[in-house]
C-alpha cells in the first residue's frame, strides 16, 4: 500500500470535509431554529465568493498590498454574504413562518433560482479564475505535495471558525437565547426572547461561516461560477444530515465523514460518478438512519 | 363477557422518561370509560400507544370484536383503524382544505376498495360504492347534527361543529371503540350539553364502546360508567363516578397535599 | 388627514431605506464587472439607479400586498361557494359553450393558422401542460415536493430512445411501455423514501434527480454518454410517409389527444377514493393514518401515477425534437415544472393548465425577456408563496346536494 498517496488522500479528505462543515454549519443553525431548509444557502456561499473575487480584482488593479487584498477581500465576502442571508429571510421566509412547509420550501428554491441567475446575469455564465488569495509559503515547500499551505490555512480557519462559534452558542446570551428558540420557539417568545432577532442573528451568522468557506474554496479551486453553490450547498447538506441536522458538532462531524468517504472514493475507486456518491450517501443515510449521527430521533407531536 | 379493549401493563418510555407505567385497563362492550388525571399524566400517550402512532415499549393491547381477540401492538395506525378503533384528537386535526362532506368520506376510506382502475374507469361497482359513500357520510352528518354544513370547508367550521366533525369522521370508520381525546375542551356549557348527549347516543345506538380522556369533570361524571384515574403515567385508581369522587388518592392528585395531614 | 399624511410619509421613508439598503446589497455584483481577460473593470452605475428606483416602488407595493393578504385572511374567502369571477363564468352554461367552441376552434385550426414554427412552440407547451399536470398529482394533490421529477421525464425519453435504437420499437408501442417503466421507476426510487419527512424528501428527489442524469452522463455503453442518442423517429401514422410539417402537425394533434386523456384521467383520479385520500395526505399526515389509510401505499401511488405522465412527456419529447442528451434533465427543469403547478395553483387542473401556457409560450413571445427567464421564476415562486400559495386558480372542492326527505 503507498502510505504516502494514502496521506494525501487523507488530508485531502479532511480539507475538503472542512470546506463542507463551514458550509454545513449554516444549514444545521438555520434547520435548528425554524426547521427549514434553507435552499438559497449555497447561493449565499456562491456570493460570499463573487464579491471576494471583485473586491479583490478592484483592489489589486488599484495596485493594493496583497495581504492587504486578502484580508479585505473576505471582510467584504463576510459583510456581502451577512447582508445577502439577512435579506433573503426577511423576504423568502419572514412571511411564510405560520405557512405550511411546503410553502416555505418552494419560496427557498425560488430563492436560489432567483440568486443564480441573478449573478449569471449581472456578471457572467462562464467560469472566472480567482485570485490565489492565500499565498504559499516557501519554508513548506518540502511537505507542499502532501498538503499545501493553502490547505493548512483551511483548516487553521475552519478550527478557528468552530471555537467561536461553539464559544457564541455556549456561551453569549445570543447562544442561549438561538437555543432557546431552537427548543421551543414559543416558549422562548413567552419568556421574552426576540424571536425575530434571533432567527436574522442566525441566518447572519451561518452567512458568515458560508462565506468565509466560499473564500477559501474558491482560492483552493482557484475558479469560480454562479453555479458553484449548488453542488457545495447539497453536499454540505448532505453533511449536515449525515451528522445529524441541527446538530453543530454533528455538521462537523458529517462534513469530515463525507469528505473522507468522498477522497477515498475518488482517490481509489473512480472519479466519474463523485457526485452520484454524496447523492447515494445522502439516500442512504435518511433510510437507515434519518436522525443522523448525532441526532437525535424524533418522535412525532400528536 | 369478554372487554373489546384489553390493555395489560401498558409501559411506555421515552428515553429515560417513563410516560407511561405497568397501565391495565379494560372497556366492556358498550361501555363509556373515562381517562382522567393532571396534565401530562400520559394520557394522550396512551391513546397513541393504542391506535399505533407509538410502538409501547412493554405490555399488550388486545381488541376483542366478535368472539375474536387480536393483539394490536406494533400495528400501523391504519391497521388499527382498519380493525376498528377510531379516535380524535385533542388539537383539532381535521382536512381543512376539504369539505366538512369529504372529511367524512375520507373516513369511508378504509371500509371501501376501489382502486385506481376503477376511479379512471368509474365502472359500476365504483359508481354504486361511491353513491354510497356519499350517502352514508351525509347520513352520519346528519346525526352528528352537521347536515347544514356539508359543502362548507372545514377550516370554516366554528369550533364546536370541528369537535363535532372530528367525532364524525371517526365514527366513519366504523369503529367498535371509539377514543375521544378531550372533545369537549374550549366548548361552552351549552356545546358541552350536546355533546353529552351526542356521546350518550352514539353508544346506545351504534353499540359502541367508547373510552375518552376529559378534563370537564362534570361531563365526566354524567356520562361514564367507570373511570381510570392517572397520574405520572401510573394508574392511581379506578371506579364508578362516585366511588373516584370520594377517592382520597384522587383529591390528593388534583388538590395537592392534603390540608388537614 | 395629517394622520394621513404622516402615513405617506412613514411609508416613503420605508421605502427609501429598503431602497437604499438594495443598493448596498447589489453595489458588488450588479454594479461592479471584473474583465479577467483584458484586466479592465467595468463600472456599471447605472444599474445603481435601477435598483434604487424599482426596489422604491417594489417595496411599497410588497408591503401593500402583505397588509391586503392580512386583511383578506380575516375574511377568509376559502370557501367552496365563493368562486371567482372567473370561475363563475366558466360554470355559466351561456358563456360556456359558446366559449368552449371558439376554444375547440382555435385548438383544431392553430397549426393550419399558424407557421411551424409556432406549431412547435405549442408542441412543447403541451408537454409540458402533461408534465405539470403530472407532477400536480404529485405536489398539489399529495403534499409531496418531488425536485426529481425530471428523473421520469429522462426514463420516458431514454426509454423511447433506445428501444429504438436496439429493438426499433416505434412511438406507439413505446408510449404504453414508457409509462410503465417510468411508473415502476416511481416506486422504485419512492419506496425508500417516501416514509421521510417532506423537507428531506424534497432534497433526496433531487439527489435522484440528479443521479440519474449523472449516470446518463457517465455511463456511456448504455446511453451513449453525454453525446446523447440522435435519429429518433418522430411519431408515425399506420406507417405513412409524411413531410416534416404533416409530421410536425400530426405530433401537434396526438399530444392534443394525450392532454385530453391527461385532464380525463387526472380529473377522474381526483373525484375518487384515491384522490380524496391523498389530499387528506397533503392535509394532515397523521389524521390520515388515524382514518384507516396506508400513508406509504397512497403516497406510492400518487409519485407512480405522476411519474406515468412524465414518462408519457419524454417519449414525445424525444419524438420531436429526434434527439436527447443528458443535458434536458437538469434538476432546473424540474424547478420550472414546479413552478408550472406553483403559479397555475396547487391541485387545480385548470391552473395548472393556465400555469403551463404561461410559463412556456410567453418567454417564446417575449425573446427580450427571455434570457430573465429562470430569474423571474425564481421571483415567481417566492412571491406566489408569500401572496398568493393556492395559484392563480384556487382548486374549488366539488360540492354535493341532498335533497331533504
Amino acid at each position: 500500500m503507498d502510505w504516502e498517496y494514502f496521506l494525501e488522500l487523507l488530508l485531502g479528505g479532511l480539507t475538503r470535509g472542512s470546506i463542507y462543515a463551514l458550509i454545513a454549519l449554516g444549514y444545521t443553525m438555520v434547520y435548528g431554529i425554524i426547521e427549514l431548509i434553507n435552499f438559497a444557502h449555497g447561493e449565499i456561499y456562491m456570493i460570499g465568493a463573487f464579491t471576494a473575487l471583485i473586491v479583490a480584482s478592484v483592489l489589486n488593479y488599484a495596485g493594493m498590498n496583497h495581504v492587504a487584498v486578502a484580508i479585505l477581500a473576505m471582510v467584504a465576502a463576510i459583510i456581502y454574504s451577512c447582508a445577502y442571508g439577512f435579506a433573503i429571510e426577511k423576504i423568502a421566509y419572514k412571511p411564510l413562518r405560520n405557512a405550511p412547509r411546503l410553502s416555505a420550501l418552494i419560496s427557498a428554491i425560488g430563492m436560489s433560482l432567483f440568486l443564480q441567475n441573478y449573478v449569471l446575469l449581472a456578471q457572467t455564465p462562464d467560469f472566472l479564475p480567482f485570485p490565489s488569495l492565500i499565498p504559499d509559503f516557501d519554508f513548506w515547500e518540502p511537505y507542499a505535495h502532501i498538503i499545501s499551505s493553502q490547505e493548512i490555512a483551511i483548516l487553521a480557519t475552519t478550527v478557528s471558525v468552530m471555537i467561536l462559534l461553539t464559544v457564541m452558542i455556549k456561551f453569549t446570551i445570543i447562544g442561549k437565547a438561538m437555543r432557546a428558540t431552537a427548543q421551543d420557539r414559543i416558549m422562548a417568545a413567552l419568556v421574552g426572547v426576540d424571536i425575530n432577532r434571533v432567527i436574522s442573528v442566525t441566518f447572519v451568522v451561518g452567512s458568515a461561516t458560508a462565506a468565509i468557506g466560499g473564500v477559501l474554496i474558491a482560492s483552493h479551486v482557484g475558479q469560480i461560477n454562479f453555479y458553484i453553490g449548488f453542488i457545495a450547498g447539497i453536499k454540505a447538506f448532505v453533511a449536515a444530515v449525515l451528522g445529524g441536522i441541527g446538530s453543530i458538532p454533528g455538521a462537523v462531524l458529517g462534513s469530515l465523514v463525507l469528505g473522507w468517504t468522498e477522497s477515498f472514493f475518488t482517490g481509489y475507486i473512480s472519479s466519474d460518478y463523485e457526485d452520484v456518491f454524496a447523492f447515494l450517501f445522502l439516500v442512504l443515510i435518511l433510510i437507515f438512519r434519518p436522525s443522523g449521527i448525532l441526532g437525535r430521533s424524533e418522535t412525532q407531536k400528536v | 363477557m369478554e372487554p373489546v379493549l384489553e390493555v395489560n401493563s401498558l409501559t411506555m418510555d421515552f428515553g429515560g422518561l417513563r410516560a407511561i407505567d405497568q397501565l391495565n385497563l379494560r372497556v366492556m362492550p358498550s361501555e363509556i370509560v373515562a381517562l382522567i388525571g393532571p396534565n401530562g399524566a400520559g394520557k394522550t400517550t396512551f391513546f397513541n400507544c393504542i391506535t399505533g402512532i407509538y410502538t409501547p415499549s412493554a405490555g399488550d393491547i388486545f381488541l376483542s370484536v366478535n368472539g375474536r381477540r387480536e393483539r394490536l401492538n406494533g400495528l400501523k395506525p391504519n391497521r388499527v383503524t382498519q380493525k376498528g378503533i377510531a379516535r380524535t384528537f385533542q388539537n383539532i386535526r381535521l382536512f381543512q382544505n376539504m369539505t366538512v362532506l369529504e372529511n367524512v368520506m375520507i373516513g369511508r376510506h378504509c371500509r371501501t376498495s376501489s382502486g385506481i382502475l376503477g376511479a379512471i374507469f368509474r365502472d359500476r361497482r365504483t359508481r354504486l360504492e361511491e353513491e354510497k359513500v356519499v350517502s352514508d357520510s351525509y347520513k352520519i352528518l346528519e346525526k352528528i347534527g352537521l347536515d347544514r354544513f356539508v359543502n362548507e370547508l372545514a377550516m370554516n367550521l366554528p369550533y364546536g361543529a370541528q369537535r363535532r366533525l372530528e367525532i364524525a369522521r371517526a365514527l366513519a370508520t366504523e369503529p367498535f371503540l371509539l377514543l375521544l381525546d378531550e372533545p369537549a375542551a374550549g366548548m361552552n356549557q351549552k356545546e358541552t350539553q350536546e355533546l353529552d348527549e351526542l356521546i350518550v347516543n352514539i353508544r346506545d345506538t351504534e353499540n359502541i364502546s367508547i373510552l375518552l380522556i376529559e378534563h370537564d369533570m362534570k361531563l365526566v361524571m354524567r356520562i361514564s360508567d367507570r373511570i381510570y384515574v392517572v397520574d405520572y403515567g401510573k394508574k392511581i385508581a379506578r371506579g364508578n363516578p362516585l366511588e373516584i369522587q370520594r377517592n382520597p388518592a384522587v383529591i390528593k392528585a388534583y388538590l395537592g397535599e392534603d390540608p388537614d395531614a | 388627514m395629517s394622520g394621513i399624511f404622516m402615513n405617506v410619509r412613514g411609508e416613503l421613508k420605508k421605502s427609501f431605506q429598503i431602497s437604499a439598503w438594495f443598493m448596498f446589497l447589489t453595489f458588488p455584483i450588479l454594479v461592479i464587472r471584473v474583465n479577467t481577460v483584458e484586466n479592465v473593470i467595468e463600472w456599471r452605475w447605472y444599474n445603481m439607479a435601477i435598483v434604487g428606483v424599482s426596489t422604491f416602488l417594489g417595496s411599497a407595493l410588497w408591503r401593500y400586498l402583505l397588509s391586503v393578504k392580512e386583511k383578506s385572511q380575516r375574511i377568509n374567502a376559502a370557501s367552496p361557494g365563493n368562486m371567482t369571477s372567473f370561475q363563475k363564468a366558466f360554470s355559466d352554461k351561456r358563456f360556456f359553450y359558446p366559449a368552449l367552441f371558439i376554444l375547440i376552434g382555435f385548438v383544431i385550426s392553430f397549426p393550419f393558422l399558424f407557421s411551424m414554427y409556432q406549431a412547435n412552440i405549442m408542441i412543447t407547451a403541451l408537454i409540458y401542460v402533461m408534465l405539470g399536470l403530472g407532477l400536480n398529482i404529485v405536489v398539489g394533490l399529495a403534499g409531496l415536493l418531488d425536485l426529481g421529477y425530471v428523473a421520469f421525464y429522462a426514463v420516458g425519453a431514454y426509454s423511447y430512445g433506445l428501444l429504438n435504437f436496439h429493438f426499433g420499437l416505434g412511438f406507439w408501442t413505446t408510449l404504453p411501455i414508457a409509462a410503465i417503466l417510468a411508473a415502476l421507476a416511481g416506486i422504485l426510487l419512492g419506496y425508500p423514501v417516501l416514509r421521510l419527512r417532506g423537507d428531506y424528501l424534497a432534497i433526496v428527489t433531487l439527489g435522484f434527480g440528479e443521479i440519474i442524469r449523472l449516470v446518463l452522463e457517465n455511463w456511456g455503453e448504455f446511453s451513449h454518454g453525454p453525446s446523447g442518442i440522435a435519429n429518433i423517429p418522430r411519431p408515425s401514422l399506420l406507417g405513412i410517409d409524411m413531410t416534416l410539417t404533416q409530421n410536425t402537425i400530426f405530433t401537434y394533434f396526438v399530444m392534443i389527444g394525450l392532454v385530453l386523456f391527461t385532464i380525463f384521467v387526472v380529473n377522474r383520479l381526483q373525484n375518487s377514493r384515491i384522490g380524496r385520500a391523498w389530499i387528506a395526505l397533503r392535509e394532515d399526515e397523521i389524521a390520515c393514518q388515524a382514518m384507516g389509510i396506508d400513508r406509504t401505499r397512497t403516497k406510492l401511488t400518487a409519485f407512480a401515477l405522476g411519474a406515468t405522465w412524465a414518462g408519457m412527456g419524454g417519449v414525445v419529447f424525444a419524438a420531436k425534437t429526434t434527439f436527447i442528451n443528458p443535458a434536458s434533465f437538469t434538476i432546473w427543469e424540474s424547478v420550472i415544472i414546479l413552478c408550472i403547478v406553483v403559479l397555475g395553483g396547487m391541485g387545480s387542473i385548470l391552473g395548472v393548465i393556465s400555469g403551463a401556457l404561461v410559463l412556456t409560450l410567453l418567454p417564446e413571445y417575449l425573446r427580450a425577456f427571455s434570457e430573465y427567464r429562470m430569474l423571474i421564476f425564481g421571483i415567481m415562486l417566492v412571491s406566489m408563496m408569500v401572496f398568493r400559495p393556492e395559484g392563480i386558480i384556487r382548486n374549488v372542492r366539488r360540492t354535493y346536494t341532498f335533497s331533504k326527505e
